[in-house]
């Protein structure tokens, strides 16, 4: 069956098997290999890309189902060279360690931003809570989040935690 | 992961919708698919022919008419959270709808796929039980509405026959005097996960003493379950935390408690009862403030 969909601003239109998964659909057929495959279960959220601008978990959807509408995966949202400002801010804050959630959190906290411009933490966690990180314990990625909110609103980047409170164990005597 | 191969269609109209799955025994119907796709992709089942309704015109709203809201097989779990005739009147289906699974899931999945799925452990059957919701259902032979007491028959098993579609479910929009409410304990903690136990409570208030009320419970049976002990306590008290207390130790009265892998059937009552009490204390609260909002 033929799948016409806009992926990153640009229609394609591909013949598919009818099960054909929506991140096999990206992955696969369009070579998008940002978006990615964790868990399949359905729990994870690496494989999340926004749908019509709703966060939306494409291991779980068949890529029919995205007929006619818009997706975003993680190699839509730079302007050329310029990053994002959500992937300026993960990347200013270290919010990652291996990196294999990333995509998918950025898409689900971008998707966050359209509905809550100024995010509380507690929200930026309920907005995160489809997205499992293995790594990092979440911190800096809320924090990543919260900054990304504030440089959007115009407001200037928020200093990354090391070069303000610098955690005592890591200051080393220079003697 | 793949499902195994199924025939697929997707039709632009409730006609067609029906037509196709009165065609093809076995079909199933899909919406926004948090619950059947994950099954195919396990192969835990397999379907061989599959009806998109995601293109189905007329699907997608939620709509009021004589004091009652019907709620679209295509309206999400997001949607239903947010609704505002939903969050002031039927508040228990907005709070189950906002607890559900998380925000990828609420995004795509619907009430009505929740409803027809029937899940044992799914928040939203106890909250249209609990709010006396209506099923519509329809077929290539015509439509028809079945109410929430006689729609959920078993674990996964509905009133629901092979050729219908759940079109909507329609709710009695609350009036002043009437509140309700849902408290669940998730399998992660909270409210993440299914509910390891859930209770969805109604209740009507007149002249201070509650004339009404409905209590279900999610989770600890293999559907979910009408409190009739709770009702029966609670009907005719003055709704003060001793009476919905007294009220809620009988949450478990009558009903066969089944243990899964989250809690053995004892801890399944202590989680009935304290949810229960939970919920219509808050349902009380909600009914008397809608008295003193008028």
């Amino acid at each position: 069956m033929q799948v016409t969909t806009t992926v990153n601003g640009k229609r394609v239109s591909e013949d598919v098997e009818p099960r054909l998964l929506l991140v096999h659909f990206l992955r696969e057929r369009l070579g998008l290999t940002g978006t990615h495959i964790g868990c399949e279960t359905s729990y994870c959220g690496a494989c999340t890309v926004l749908l019509d601008g709703r966060a939306v978990k494409s291991c779980t959807m068949l890529a029919a189902q995205a007929e006619g509408g818009k997706v975003t995966t993680i190699e839509g949202l730079a302007t050329g060279d310029d990053l994002h400002p959500m992937q300026d801010a993960f990347s200013a804050h270290h919010g990652l360690q291996c990196g294999f959630c990333t995509p998918g959190m950025i898409l689900a906290a971008v998707a966050l931003l359209a509905d809550h411009p100024d995010p509380t933490d507690q929200q930026i966690r309920f907005a995160l809570d489809g997205n499992l990180c293995r790594c990092t314990g979440y911190e800096p990625i809320v924090r990543a989040v919260g900054d990304a909110a504030a440089r959007i609103r115009g407001e200037p980047p928020a200093p990354a935690e090391w070069e303000t409170d610098r955690p005592s164990a890591l200051v080393v005597s220079e003697e | 992961m793949y499902p195994r191969l199924f025939d697929y269609t997707a039709p632009g109209t409730l006609d067609q919708a029906t037509a196709d799955l009165a065609a093809n025994p076995g079909a199933k119907v899909l919406a926004g698919g948090m619950s059947l796709i994950p099954m195919m992709k396990l192969r835990v089942f397999s379907p061989p022919t599959i009806v998109d309704i995601g293109r189905v015109a007329g699907l997608e709203s939620i709509s009021e008419q004589g004091g009652r809201v019907e709620v679209g097989a295509l309206v999400r779990q997001y949607q239903v959270a947010v609704s505002q005739p939903l969050v002031h009147r039927a508040t228990a289906l907005a709070e189950a709808a906002a607890w559900t699974g998380d925000v990828q899931v609420r995004n795509r999945g619907t009430l009505c796929g929740s409803l027809a799925h029937a899940d044992a452990s799914a928040d939203q059957p106890a909250a249209v039980l609990a709010l006396s919701g209506m099923m519509v259902a329809h077929s290539s032979r015509g439509t028809r509405t079945i109410p929430a007491a006689d729609f959920f028959v078993d674990a996964f098993t509905t009133a629901l026959d092979e050729d219908e579609i759940l079109t909507g479910a329609s709710l009695p929009l609350g009036l002043p005097g009437e509140g309700s409410a849902y408290r669940k304990v998730g399998r992660r903690g909270g409210h993440d996960g299914f509910a390891v136990a859930g209770a969805a409570a109604w209740v009507k208030i007149e002249d201070g003493a509650i004339v009404d009320a409905r209590l279900a419970l999610t989770g600890v049976s293999t559907r979910p379950l009408l409190a009739s002990g709770v009702q029966e306590a609670l009907i005719g008290s003055d709704g003060s935390q001793v009476a919905v207390h007294a009220a809620a130790a009988r949450a478990d009265e009558g009903a066969v408690l089944i243990a899964d892998l989250y809690g053995a059937e004892d801890y399944k009552a202590h989680l009935a009862k304290l949810l229960t009490a939970q919920a219509l204390e808050i349902a009380v609260d909600r009914a008397r403030r809608s008295l003193s909002a008028q």
